[in-house]
């Protein structure tokens, strides 16, 4: 039954891309008839190869092309301004991963114990508030300017911005771990660790790995962002880049792999929260 | 100071108050004690704050005046002394059956080999009828099944009292039958102290050898104490057939139905301290076998003041 439901909804998403494509090659053909007015194919021929991109928005096949040359040889590397896509890639992930590493490291204990003690969770919640609302770029500035290095400044862009759902998820799901496993650990006069890791840990694991994707896709959202600010290396600065070449098929062609990417980071983190999830 | 196992002195809790005016206490002026081996269950109205003793007793809260004694110490704070079985089972669903009692014996035992655990935690789940399901996680349990791993647990830790929070008010009249000949017969070879909450009359005159009749909250006290004067070796099969069972039982309805609410007021001449020993059927035949749904008057009983 769901094996059909599955085939049939593959077939529909098949058609819905061709109907795109469809609609995609229709409009990019109506307009390249009347574009090329005199003053651009005078430019275009100054220009010689170049000219080929700023011919009006790519056509589908264009863009099939661009596809085809970076994948086939995705790893290249020839100088600061011509990378593979999957170096580039690579660049932005390792971004992330660094920045969302340093933020489990200080939000998952710091929640933990704001979870714990209505105190600290009193004392901390303004801070929170006001920090959790703050656009991670607004942040660049300061950061670049007290940490000097661009690089190091798109990490603390990433971790900045992804420490907040992570924070107050793992407060939220230490907070209300139920009474009674609680009590439960307390009749057993079970040590402060044990507690934390064999019973507070697994109750509030399904919130926290909630938080923890929430992070990520913010993460990927905002490191494309903070790329094309600090320029360098790294999938923003090639959409950038891109741009100004006015290489359209080749902006396309990131900003699709910009999204499968951010999908497979999201499926790891569904496939994790699954792992944790328990059954009452 | 006193030679009982388990005593409890002039115990008290109040509830702090939302509003400007203190709430009145649930229960004040609560003395009862507890002898070694022996089965309490503790009977009362909702509100009465039967959790709350229960609490008390496992160290969970705190009582606002008056204390707890066990083994000739003051009970302060939970302790691996008193395993608890809690009204809604409270296992840790991501954790197996075993997993949920080895988590309580390590604690009990923290030095001992995995192999021991494993075997001292299977004893205690094949002792209440859950030798098959040790791998299963809680939420492939039934009801039934899930409470019999809380009383395994509770169990296993070898506890010098087991409190019992009304552990079998979810489940179906069949299940809690069935589970109450098995912890009938656990008790009866452990001779294992108990302390039990209950709302099933039925369910204390079986498993009980004494039963404490709590009057209404709030100012909730300790009206009498019912001696359950039937042979321990008593079955759920054959209970009914001794005579006496519908003397207590009568006894014990009427009290919830007619005579728990006078309690609550004062000018009861009623002694806290000392409540009335009662032993239904005992004095003649004079219990009230009918219903006696007008008769305010409390039943002509044989009154011990010990």
């Amino acid at each position: 039954m769901s094996k059909v439901l599955r085939l049939k909804a593959a077939l529909l998403s098949l058609l819905l891309f061709a109907v795109f494509l469809g609609v995609w090659q229709f409009a990019t053909q109506a307009k390249e008839s009347n574009s090329l007015a005199g003053a651009s194919a005078e430019y275009a021929a100054l220009m010689g190869k170049g000219a080929e991109k700023t011919d009006g928005f790519p056509p589908p096949a264009k863009v099939g092309r661009a596809f085809v040359e970076y994948l086939s040889d995705p790893f290249y590397d020839k100088g600061p301004n011509d990378k593979g896509i999957g170096i580039q890639l690579a660049h932005s992930l390792a971004r992330v991963g660094l920045g969302f590493l340093l933020a489990v490291i200080v939000a998952l204990p710091l929640g933990f114990a704001i979870g714990m003690s209505p105190l600290l969770f009193q004392a901390f919640n303004p801070f929170i508030q006001v920090l959790k609302p703050i656009s991670p770029l607004a942040w660049m500035p300061l950061a670049l300017y007290s940490l000097k290095d661009s690089s190091i400044s798109g990490i603390f862009v990433i971790f900045i911005c992804s420490i907040w759902p992570m924070l107050i998820n793992t407060a939220f799901g230490v907070a209300s771990v139920r009474r009674d496993w609680l009590n439960v650990a307390r009749t057993l006069e079970v040590n402060p660790l044990r507690k934390a890791f064999l019973v507070i840990l697994p109750a509030a694991a399904p919130t926290i790995v909630t938080g923890m994707r929430i992070s990520m896709g913010i993460a990927w959202l905002v490191i494309v962002a903070a790329e094309m600010l600090v320029g360098g290396t790294g999938i923003g600065y090639f959409v950038w880049n891109e741009w100004n070449n006015l290489a359209l098929p080749n902006v396309i062609f990131a900003v699709v792999m910009i999204g499968l990417v951010g999908m497979g980071l999201d499926l790891i983190f569904g496939a994790l929260q699954k792992l944790v999830t328990y059954r009452e | 100071m006193s030679t009982h196992f388990l005593s409890v002195e002039a115990l008290k809790k109040v509830y702090p108050s939302e509003s400007r005016e203190p709430n009145a206490p649930v229960f004040e002026d609560l003395h009862f004690h507890i002898d070694k081996g022996e089965f309490v269950c503790i009977i009362g109205h909702s509100g009465c704050g039967k959790t709350t003793i229960l609490n008390v007793l496992a160290g969970l809260e705190e009582a606002s005046a008056g204390y707890v004694i066990m083994d000739g110490r003051e009970v302060q704070g939970p302790s691996l002394d008193r395993g608890v079985v809690f009204q809604s089972h409270a296992l840790m669903p991501w954790m197996t059956v075993l997993g949920n009692v080895a988590f309580a014996v390590k604690s009990r035992w923290p030095d001992w080999a995995r192999d021991k655990v494993t075997a001292h935690c299977t004893h205690y789940l094949e002792m209440v009828g859950l030798g098959e399901a040790i791998h299963k996680k809680p939420a492939e349990l039934s009801g039934g099944m899930k409470q019999r791993v809380g009383i395994a647990r509770a169990f296993a830790i070898q506890p010098k009292m087991l409190l019992l929070d009304e552990p079998f008010g979810a489940l179906d009249a069949l299940t809690r039958g069935t589970i109450q000949d098995e912890l009938l017969k656990i008790v009866q070879a452990t001779h294992q102290t108990v302390f039990m909450i209950t709302h099933d009359v039925d369910e204390a005159i079986l498993l009980a050898g004494k039963i404490l009749l709590m009057s209404n909250g709030p100012h909730a006290k300790i009206a009498e104490i019912v001696d359950i004067t039937m042979p321990r070796n008593r079955t759920r099969a054959n209970i009914h057939h001794d005579p006496q069972y519908y003397r207590i039982r009568n006894h014990l309805v009427d009290f919830l139905v007619n005579r728990s609410k006078i309690y609550a007021g004062a000018g009861m001449s009623h002694d806290a301290k000392n409540p009335p020993v009662v032993r239904p059927g005992l004095e003649g035949e004079r219990a009230p076998v009918v219903a006696l749904p007008v008769d305010k008057s409390a039943p002509l009983l044989k009154i011990i003041n010990h």
